[in-house]
Parts: C-alpha cells; sequence; structure tokens
C-alpha cells in the first residue's frame, strides 16, 4: 500500500491531466478549484494562526474582542521560559520522550520488519496479527491497566520518562513495521545477495545495502514516531505525578486548572511545540497513510 | 507472550537462506532459534506495553480497589454491576453513540468533497495540502485549547465573528457560555472532533482516488457517460475499500478520543458532555476497578459498533450489485 500510495503520487490526478490546456492563463474551472482549495486551506490554519496572535496579546488585551490585538508583545515569547511556568523543564521531558521512545522502536521494529520481509515462517502471520492488535488498541483503551502495571513495576516511583518510552515505543510499533516491512519487500534480495558475495555477513548487506535504500521508510517511521510521542496526553496524564516530569501536554493541561489562566503563555508554549511538528509531518506527509492503513489492508 | 513465540520455533526452518545449510543437530537447533533474535525485541515490547496491560485490566475488573489504592479482595462481578447501575451511565452510552456516528458520518461525508477537491490540479496544490495537514500534525490536546479559547465567553473570536455576521446580537454578561450547555458543548465539541479527523481521512480518500486508473474515465468519456454518472458508477464503487478502512480507523479513534472533551469541558457539568471513554477515565480516580471494568465494557462497545459498520458496508455492497 506505502509503496502503491508513493506511486501514485507521481501519476497525480489522471483526470484533471487529461483536460488541462497546454499553455497560456489557468482555465476558469482551474481558478475556481485553486480558490476553493485555498479557503478551505486558509480554514484548517486559522485556528493555529489565533494560537500565535494570543500568545502575543498584551495581558491587558487578552480579553479585547477584536481578531488582532493593538500592540504586539513578542517579550511574551521570551517571558514564558521563567521557571515559573515550568516551560522549559517540560520542553525537556517532551523531548526525552519522543526522542527515546523514536530510537527504541527503531531498534525493535527493523529487525522485526526486516526478517518479517526476508523470510517465510512458522508464526509469521501470528507476529503480524500480534502488531495489528497493538494498532488497533489504543492507549486510551488500555489506560487503566497501563497505570496498573507501571504502578506494581514502581517506575512511577523511579522515573515516569522511562515507562513513557516504552508506552510511546509501543504504540508506535506497528506504524514502524507496516512502512519498513513496504520498503524493504520492495528493494530487491539480489542487490543484498550480490553484497553477501562480495564478503559482506548477513548484518553488514542490511546496513550498507538495504538500510541505506529503505532510508525514506526509515525517516517517515522516525518522524511519526516522534510526533506522536511528542502529541501524546493521555498516558502522560495519568503516568507523571510531580511536576518536574511534566511533558509540554500535561503542563498545559495543569495551567487550565489554575484559578487565572495564563492563556497567552500557554499558547506561547504550544506554538513552540506545534511549529517544529508542523514542518516534520510536512516531510513526510505523501508518506503515512501508508503505514496507518497497510495492518487493515493486508 | 515470549513464551508462545519460543514454543513454536522448534517447526521453523530457514526457508530462502542464502548461505550454506546448517548440518550438525546443534547448528540446526540455533538457526531454529534465527526468528526469536529478530522478532524477539518487538514481541517484548509488545507484551509489556500490550498483553500486561490487558490482563492486569482484566485482573483489576475483579478486585475490590479503595479509593485510596489499597487492594481488600475480590470484588466478584460487583464492578461491573455497579457501573452498570450508575444512574449516569445510560445518558453516557447514548451521548457516545451520537458522537461516534456524528463526527465519523460528517467527517468521511466531507472527506469525500476535500479528496475530490485536492485531487484536482491546480498552482499551489502542495501548499494547499500542507495547509490541511495542520490539524493532524498538531497535539489534539493543543487544538482542543485553541477551540475552547475561541469560544470563550464575550471575547473569544468565534463570537466575534458571529456577532459581525448578526448571529449573535449582544455582547454583555448574560451572553451565555457555549460550553457550559451541555448540548451547545456537544455540538462544539463534534466539530472540533471533525475538524481533527478530517487530514487523516481525506488523506486516505485521495491514496484511494489515485489508485484508479485514469482510463476508465477516458473510457466513461468516450462512451458519452456524463460525470455524474462516472462519479457514482466508477470512483464511488473503487473508493470503497478505501472508504471502509477509513471509516473502521476512525471510528475506533472517535470512541477512544479523549482530548478534546477533556479539555473543554473536563465532561461536565456532571456527566452531562462526558462519553464513556471520558467517563471511564473519570472513574479511574476513585474506583479504579469499576474504571477496569468500563473499559472492558467499552472495548466490547467498540467491537460491536465496528462489526454493525462492516455488516452495513457489506449489505451495502450487496445492495449495489
Amino acid at each position: 500500500m506505502a509503496v502503491r500510495t508513493a506511486a501514485a503520487r507521481n501519476v497525480a490526478a489522471p483526470a484533471a491531466a487529461a483536460k488541462r490546456p497546454s499553455r497560456g492563463l489557468p482555465s476558469l474551472k482551474t481558478a475556481v478549484i485553486a480558490a476553493a482549495a485555498y479557503v478551505v486551506a486558509v480554514i484548517f490554519v486559522l485556528p493555529y494562526l489565533e494560537m500565535l496572535i494570543t500568545a502575543v496579546r498584551p495581558s491587558r488585551e487578552l480579553y479585547d474582542r477584536d481578531y488582532l490585538p493593538h500592540h504586539f508583545a513578542w517579550s511574551n515569547l521570551t517571558n514564558m521560559w521563567g521557571s515559573a511556568f515550568g516551560i522549559l523543564s517540560s520542553l525537556r521531558v517532551s523531548i526525552e520522550i519522543a526522542g527515546g521512545a523514536t530510537v527504541l522502536v527503531l531498534l525493535v521494529a527493523l529487525p522485526a520488519a526486516y526478517y518479517t520481509s526476508r523470510r517465510r515462517f512458522r508464526g509469521r502471520a501470528a507476529f503480524l496479527l500480534l502488531v495489528l492488535a497493538t494498532q488497533i488498541l489504543q492507549p486510551t483503551a488500555l489506560i487503566v491497566g497501563i497505570y496498573k502495571e507501571f504502578l506494581s513495576f514502581g517506575l512511577l516511583n523511579i522515573n515516569p520518562v522511562w515507562s513513557l518510552i516504552l508506552v510511546n515505543a509501543g504504540f508506535n510499533l506497528a506504524f514502524t513495521v507496516w512502512i519498513l516491512n513496504a520498503y524493504i519487500g520492495s528493494i530487491p534480495v539480489e542487490l543484498e545477495e550480490a553484497a553477501m558475495v562480495d564478503g559482506n555477513s548477513r548484518l553488514g548487506a542490511l546496513f550498507r545495502v538495504t538500510l541505506p535504500l529503505a532510508m525514506p521508510g526509515v525517516v517517515t517511521a522516525l518522524i511519526f514516531t516522534f510526533i506522536s510521542a511528542w502529541n501524546e496526553f493521555i498516558a502522560a496524564l495519568t503516568l507523571t505525578t510531580s511536576t518536574s516530569d511534566y511533558p509540554l501536554t500535561v503542563r498545559l493541561d495543569s495551567f487550565i486548572g489554575q484559578y487565572t489562566v495564563d492563556w497567552q503563555h500557554l499558547f506561547g508554549a504550544s506554538v513552540v511545540a506545534t511549529i517544529p511538528v508542523f514542518i516534520l509531518f510536512a516531510l513526510i506527509e505523501g508518506r503515512v497513510v501508508g503505514g496507518l492503513t497497510a495492518g487493515s489492508i493486508k | 507472550m515470549s513464551d508462545t513465540a519460543t514454543a513454536e520455533v522448534p517447526a521453523a526452518r530457514p526457508a530462502e537462506t542464502a548461505g550454506p545449510r546448517p548440518r550438525s543437530g546443534l547448528r540446526r537447533r540455533l538457526a531454529a532459534l534465527e526468528p526469536v533474535a529478530w522478532l524477539g525485541p518487538a514481541v517484548a515490547l509488545i507484551a509489556v506495553v500490550v498483553i500486561w496491560p490487558i490482563a492486569s485490566m482484566i485482573q483489576t475488573s475483579f478486585q475490590n480497589i479503595t479509593p485510596l489504592g489499597i487492594n481488600i479482595g475480590s470484588a466478584g462481578l460487583s464492578n461491573f454491576s455497579q457501573v452498570l447501575r450508575n444512574p449516569n451511565l445510560p445518558g453516557i452510552l447514548v451521548r457516545t453513540v451520537i458522537w461516534v456516528a456524528t463526527v465519523v458520518a460528517i467527517t468521511m461525508l466531507l472527506s469525500l468533497g476535500l479528496a475530490q477537491l485536492y485531487n484536482q490540479r491546480f498552482p499551489g496544490r502542495r501548499f494547499a495540502r500542507w495547509a490541511i495537514i495542520a490539524p493532524w500534525a498538531a497535539s489534539v490536546m493543543m487544538t482542543a485549547l485553541i477551540f475552547r479559547w475561541m469560544l470563550q465567553p464575550d471575547s473569544g473570536v468565534l463570537y466575534v465573528f458571529l456577532h459581525q455576521l448578526g448571529v449573535v446580537r449582544t455582547f454583555n454578561a448574560s451572553q451565555p457560555d457555549w460550553l457550559g450547555e451541555p448540548d451547545v458543548a456537544m455540538v462544539c465539541m463534534i466539530g472540533v472532533a471533525v475538524f481533527v479527523s478530517l487530514p487523516f481521512t481525506s488523506y486516505v480518500l485521495l491514496a484511494g482516488l489515485q489508485a484508479i486508473p485514469g482510463e476508465l474515465y477516458e473510457a466513461a468519456r468516450v462512451d458519452g457517460a456524463s460525470r455524474w454518472y462516472a462519479y457514482r458508477r466508477i470512483t464511488l464503487p473503487l473508493l470503497r475499500p478505501a472508504f471502509a478502512v477509513a471509516a473502521v480507523i476512525n471510528l475506533m479513534n472517535v470512541f477512544n478520543s479523549f482530548p478534546i472533551i477533556w479539555e473543554m469541558t473536563r465532561g461536565g457539568p456532571g456527566y452531562e458532555t462526558s462519553t464513556s471513554t471520558v467517563f471511564m477515565y473519570d472513574l479511574k480516580g476513585t474506583f479504579v476497578g469499576q474504571a477496569a471494568a468500563m473499559s472492558i465494557i467499552n472495548f466490547t462497545l467498540v467491537v460491536v459498533i465496528v462489526l454493525v459498520f462492516l455488516r452495513l458496508n457489506r449489505w451495502n455492497r450487496q445492495e449495489a450489485h
């Protein structure tokens, strides 16, 4: 599916392509379509623009009934790093969790994806079914069990960052396995065999030949895991107890409960958390669907 | 779980080994252990993060645990019976079905249009596509927070906008807080849930559209078929697999959706804007045993909803033929 999607993107819109005028101004139809698409695009971005605008609203103008404030308080974006808000320490925790989960999922999924893609063995179907099951079950559905498990491990008292790395890696395993499986499957075995004839070991062939060719898949899996661990909320809310362990999502949630909500700082932190994620996601946008739907198609 | 994997190993044989076949018994046995080495870490991770929590959840659902977390023995089925007897449950279940059905139905319909629109060729398509993935990339809880802020009574930009349109007549202290009124709050949250579900759904349908061979439309045009006829007879039937996949994934996601309701109303006032997922999370704070029981009920509910959908889908397909 992933590969087919990737291929299909290059042959975009055959129906429209056939009717496209060869030269000159775009036709009226194209103009109408483009206008409609731009309007939709603006609607999708507007809430995040409001996020940015609120982040730089002066606190006096926070509740003004207008779209734009009279003054832009850019200083909000520097003040919010003060230790009173804990945004900086939460940013660090979020990076640790997302980074750790990304590394762990790659270490665990790569051998599994490689082996299931290259070999037929007893238990292969059972393994893939197990992976599919992890994709269907979500942290939310299992949250009580996850909470009880890590409570009994005592991990809650040690460092919730480790438990959150495990949870996020586990729930992104399926996506990573599907994506890597599809990419490795599309690379001819003969290339590896040739490398092994040249004196490489199986592992050597994997790292020198297969992995570089599967790089788009690897990058997609890494970015996707990083983003979903970065955005994960319910497990983090459940497994963190002390404020020093809060990742950004939980930190922002804790802002809401306070008597006066520092909306401008809340959204300042949201902007900081959101912009890198937009850019990363834009890089893999065309390849994500394959990993999310592969399980249900196979 | 790793036990199961080991048990299957002796029968496994290296099928397409490139190197020389192992000859001695010991080497063959080592080779038979090969899948364990490659798949073991993944199986171990799944065991820790999925299998164990399932077991722990089932166990907890039969335990009597006090709000302070002390296990005072077996509860039998009383966690289940107490949850099922909870006077709030009927309302919550009805709301959950409405929530899932309306969010998924609206998302699927709008996504059909969006996918069709973004499948056309126009200058700047790339940037327009980047724009619509914004709610997909961003954290759902942060998206929910910005909508909560935009619905702030008396000053939120959505009120300001509706005031300009003339829908909201006056700004004054009596201006109702929409998120404080259960019915209006549900409508707002359904809107946010649709908003964050649209990008993924549109992308799945877009991939489905692009997999349809262009020659089919060419042939239909040659035969003099109208656009609408081609859409009904070519696009819709061929899009059905992608449509079903997107719908099933959405059904599960929307059922399990937590951050939107949590950030916008916390499920309140009372339980009047809670779905069964939010209700389950709320129970976790006091009666873990009941929360575990509710999780199991929820799981059954998701399975039923998905099966009903698949049955309807199959029934529809047979009807069409």
